[in-house]
């Protein structure tokens, strides 16, 4: 079986945006209509988005980090927001794995957005339809596209390469190996929901210098003063041959 | 989260009126068993199930405010078999068309005895058949409307059986109040007694159910924090930017927006319009005989239901909060 996921890698994310407004872009302009705005250029903007990225500082100055935290649907494998949907309009795909809103059926009730734990899911206010990350899925099997552009708008735009796409049941793609080797984690693990989208965690590059490291035994300005006391037991009065 | 009027009105109304049903049909059980003196006035059971219509009727159109395209509203009956929302949505309107068929055979003269003993008990038509549904059905309602709410885990104040036993009593409760009052324009003070002593049992049960909730949800453990939010182990998480400026979906739909004063004083109101003001005035209407006091009770306590719901949606903390802190 399939499961389509994304994999972020906060390591690397710099907190661009351009997954954002590459996502909007986009799926604002796909066959499943506008995703409208309010007041876009005027006091509180306020419009439908399927991704955001947002900013957190972690610790207490002055030892603090800055994280940039990409967000949108995580496709989970056990998606809470699908059963409850009373119309069968939230579905998630037998093929690939991807929850979809099917904008027909939908009718607007909110339900599916209660049930999900992330807040993936957000409702036109012009379309009164829920709406959510497709995962691009009106991209990524298109066959007019060069193979190497089946991939959601937001993993095309992001200029770091922060953002892998792939299968994530396939032990040897990609993204697997990325999850598998960088230690990719799923969010809010305590309900069970089993995301399908992952994140690897910061990674320190440090180097450790042992003590020694630091002194060159052959250092040859040390040379001429033998470090060893003369009185040194040798090799003979130690071992009894 | 940020509670919606609409489903305020929905909940409180259609629980009073499947609790006046449920009364009307006990009420109807009991005299046929000869445990009450039958009505006289054989249109009580029918304007009873008239009243309890409206209030399910009004439910109905308030809910239709909730839904971004009502028009599609019937396919909600198909995902039965997963949703809560959709048994919902079966069960409402088939206890309605049952009360319905319930109050016809009452107002049109339409019911018979099935059968009879030597000692006077019977049982009726509309009892056994459209009565008997319907009363199955109001309690499959209670169920799934609590359920609605108690089967999303991770809102934890929610996700309690004690949802929907709360549902289930304040409509119980609220529907024998209304009864009491509605039947003491009929004139029928064994009836009105049997109304409003349920109705203070009623009421002070779903005091305790209610309080018992209050006490678990001022005690609950968040089991989400930032730290299993976004993954990182750090006590000192601060979000510095929530991805856009003027706020979104997720920041009007899951908070209230009022300030915590606010809040205890919603439940203060409520804990005094439901339980001891409606039991007080029912207990003076039972001495007094006076009609007025038994629909003051009412009143009250519907007004203190609609403030007990928004306290119930308030109360709920979601945990794509933890995404939204800058708000």
């Amino acid at each position: 079986m399939t499961q389509l996921a994304l994999v972020i890698d906060l390591n690397v994310c710099v907190g661009c945006h351009a997954c954002v407004t590459s996502c909007k872009e986009w799926n604002t302009s796909g066959p499943a209509g506008a995703m409208s705005d309010d007041n876009p250029y005027d006091k509180d903007p306020t419009g439908t988005f399927f991704n955001r990225v947002q900013t957190y500082e972690i610790g207490t100055f002055p030892k603090t980090e800055t994280l940039h935290f990409p967000k949108s649907c995580l496709h989970c494998e056990d998606a809470p927001c699908v059963p409850v949907c009373p119309t069968g309009a939230s579905y998630k795909r037998e093929e690939d794995g991807i929850v979809l809103v099917n904008y027909d059926k939908c009718i607007g009730c909110k339900y599916c957005s209660w049930a999900c734990p992330y807040g993936a899911r957000e409702f036109d206010e012009h379309q009164k339809v829920m709406k959510k990350c497709t995962l691009c899925v009106d991209r990524i099997y298109d066959e007019s596209l060069p193979e190497n552009e089946r991939k959601p708008a937001c993993v095309m735009s992001c200029p770091t390469s922060a953002r892998l796409f792939g299968d994530v049941h396939d032990s040897e793609s990609e993204v697997s190996i990325a999850i598998r080797e960088n230690a990719g984690y799923q969010l809010m693990p305590e309900w069970g929901t089993n995301p399908s989208n992952h994140y690897l965690p910061r990674r320190k590059t440090k180097l450790h210098y042992h003590e020694d490291e630091l002194q060159r035994a052959d250092n040859p300005l040390n040379k001429e003063h033998s470090v060893d006391p003369v009185d040194a037991p040798t090799l003979d009065d130690s071992t009894s041959w | 989260m940020h509670p919606a009027f609409s489903v305020v009105f929905l909940t409180t109304l259609i629980g009073t009126g499947q609790g006046l049903f449920l009364a009307l049909f006990s009420a109807q059980a009991y005299s046929e068993l000869n445990l009450l003196p039958s009505m006289s006035d054989t249109s009580f059971f029918g304007m009873g199930s008239v009243l309890a219509l409206v209030f399910l009727v009004t439910g109905l159109i308030a809910s239709v405010f909730h839904l971004g395209h009502p028009e599609r509203a019937w396919r909600a009956a198909s995902q039965w078999r997963t949703s809560w929302l959709s048994r919902e949505v079966i069960a409402l309107p088939f206890m309605m068309l049952m009360i319905f068929i319930y109050g016809v055979m009452h107002l049109f003269g339409l019911d018979a005895v099935i059968y009879s003993d030597t000692s006077g008990n019977h049982f009726s038509y509309s009892l056994i058949v459209a009565g008997s549904l319907a009363m199955v059905a109001a309690f499959i309602l209670f169920i799934c409307t609590g359920m609605i709410y108690a089967c999303i885990k991770f809102l934890q104040e929610w996700a309690t059986p004690l949802t929907v036993i709360n549902y289930a009593l304040f409509g119980l409760a609220s529907g024998f109040t209304c009864a009491a009052g509605f039947s003491s324009f009929y004139n029928a003070p064994e009836l009105t007694k049997f109304f409003a002593i349920w109705a203070v049992v009623l009421t002070v049960v779903v005091l305790v159910t209610r309080l018992a909730s209050l006490y678990r949800n001022s005690r609950i453990k968040h089991k989400s924090s930032m730290k299993t939010a976004i993954g990182v182990r750090h006590n000192q998480i601060q979000q510095k930017s929530m991805g856009m400026q003027g706020g979104s979906y997720n920041t009007r739909e899951y908070f209230h927006g009022k300030t915590a004063a606010f809040i205890k004083s919603v439940k203060y109101i409520f804990l005094v319009l439901v339980f001891p003001l409606p039991v007080i005035l029912l207990i003076a209407g039972l001495g007094t005989a006076d009609t007025m006091l038994l629909v003051a009770a009412f009143v009250v306590q519907f007004i203190g239901l609609i403030f007990e719901r928004w306290f119930f949606f308030a109360q709920a903390n979601h945990p794509q909060n933890l995404y939204y802190q800058t708000v």
